[in-house]
């Protein structure tokens, strides 16, 4: 982890200093623990800000979005197919880019820690490769750090960076035998009536504050359709209705796009699993067009392409 | 009370189900009267906003049919389509939505029997599945009204 922030330094003071890139953006520690911020440095005086370690689950991707200039970006693995999907959609070109490559080893699931606390504060956090000390007034608790994952990291299989100008760090094992799409089988598997009640119980608690959509890479639209109106496609209440209408259509425009970075589980202030809606679409999206999303830069997405022989048995 | 009748929007293609639509008429053919068509200029005009504002108004079913793979006015519109509808069928049925409730078909301007065959066996469909309760916003409390009074409620809850 230390190593990681050493090298994240070393690499911004070298790229501002030969001028390669107008900024770098990384992590610099939170106000909290457990809440690492991203941060724009610009200045060779700023870099020692940079940190990394296993609060850095923020999609930096999300910075990127139609930028002019010329930026170095820290990216984990998910980091990394989502600077993909973004060169692929054309909201940056790659030699705007400077990717410094992290080898992942998963991101800590804050909210996980928090309960296990029970009301205990954590004011200091020490990580190493296998375990997570969480230490405050009076307790100090050790996590194995395999148990304090976040969901979509436990069942990770592009830990590595699959695009980067430098690799910050040796290539890590990458997660074999992962069964990722099992609690997607566990609602197919119910009937429909079933599945209906589990969403709405998934979506229930939802405020509705789109800290999921503006925590996502992937959304970038001009107008989302959430402000639409003329017509609104989308109620603006609480009732239940307009809740699914969102989840339904926010996920749906992830189709053949998210990479499972879970950026939008991990902000959601209400703790709603809304990548189970996703992951479905994931699924899919490999069962039926063979397709993984940000892997390959040259690939087309999948719904920007056919093939003229694409299942349609459902068609009449 | 009175018999309950499902009511299906259907989005039809300018260029050839609706054409479909328009000679069946012609030629005298009898179809179901549950259908209200909305004309699109391609397959690939279906926005997925569209099926859920259906349901939303108190459809109990939607039916899309546009061109025939490979005979799309805009040459390849409905091959994007088809990749679009994989996606929203299975995710609407993977959230809760009844299968019975969406349709697909691919009916060119010429094929008046079969859009009249279509619209008939969707009709039955969504006849089978009954009222479509989900996507509605107010439900009203008692349940003998089901069916009679959920147009008459939509028609100012929207
Ligand atoms: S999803 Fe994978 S690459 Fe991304 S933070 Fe988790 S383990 Fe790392
Ligand atoms: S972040 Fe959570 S509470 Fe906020 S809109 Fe998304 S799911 Fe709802």
């Amino acid at each position: 982890m230390h190593a990681y922030t050493e090298k994240i330094r070393e690499a911004a003071r070298r790229l501002l200093a030969e001028k390669k890139v107008d900024g770098v953006i990384g992590f610099r520690r939170g106000t909290l623990p457990l809440m690492n911020e991203p941060v724009f440095v610009r200045h060779a005086d700023q870099v020692d800000q940079l940190v990394w370690d296993g609060n850095c689950g923020v999609n930096l991707a999300n910075y990127l979005t139609k930028r002019k200039d010329r930026v170095a970006v820290v990216a984990k693995g998910c980091d990394s197919r989502n600077i993909v999907v973004h060169i692929q959609e054309n909201q940056i070109a790659r030699d705007q880019l400077y990717i410094l490559g992290i080898p992942c080893k998963g991101m800590l699931n804050r909210r996980a820690i928090l309960k296990a606390l029970d009301g205990r504060e954590p004011l200091q956090v020490e990580e190493t490769e296998a375990d997570v000390t969480v230490s405050g007034d009076g307790f100090e608790q050790v996590f194995p750090r395999k148990d304090v994952l976040q969901d979509n990291c436990k069942i990770c299989i592009h830990r590595n960076p699959v695009i980067y100008d430098e690799l910050l760090g040796d290539p890590v094992e990458e997660q074999k035998d992962v069964d990722r799409y099992e609690d997607v089988r566990r609602i197919e598997a119910m009937t429909v009536e079933e599945r209906w009640t589990y969403f709405e119980e998934l979506i229930a608690p939802c405020i509705r504050c789109y800290a999921c959509r503006n925590a996502c890479p992937q959304c970038y639209c001009p107008t989302c359709f959430v402000d639409e109106s003329r017509p609104q496609w989308v109620g603006k209440s609480l009732d239940p209705t307009d809740t699914r209408t969102f989840h339904f259509l926010r996920a749906y425009h992830m189709a053949g796009r998210c990479t499972d970075c879970g950026a939008c589980e991990r902000a959601c202030p209400m703790d709603i699993k809304v990548r189970q809606f996703t992951k479905k679409l994931e699924k899919d999206v490999k069962e039926l067009f063979g397709y993984e999303v940000g892997v390959m830069l040259e690939e087309r997405p999948p719904l920007d392409t056919y093939r003229p022989d694409d299942p349609q048995d459902f068609i009449r | 009370m009175s018999q309950w009748e499902p009511k299906i929007v259907a989005f039809l293609c300018n260029w050839c189900s609706y054409g479909a639509a328009d000679l069946a008429g012609v030629s005298r053919l009898q179809y179901p009267v549950n259908i209200r068509v909305i004309r699109v200029p391609c397959s690939g005009r279906i926005n997925p906003k569209f099926i859920l504002a259906a349901f939303r108004h108190g459809a109990d079913g939607v039916w899309v049919s546009g061109c025939h793979p490979g005979d799309c006015h805009y040459i390849e519109g409905n091959y994007y389509a088809r990749r679009k509808f994989a996606l929203l069928k299975s995710l609407l049925e993977h959230t809760g939505i009844d299968p019975r409730r969406l349709h697909f078909s691919w009916i060119s301007s010429a094929e008046a029997s079969k859009f009249a065959q279509v619209a008939r066996e969707v009709v039955e469909t969504v006849r089978d599945a009954g009222p479509a309760r989900h996507f509605i916003k107010t439900l009203p409390q008692w349940d003998s009204v089901w069916g009679e009074s959920t147009a008459e409620i939509q028609a100012e809850v929207v």
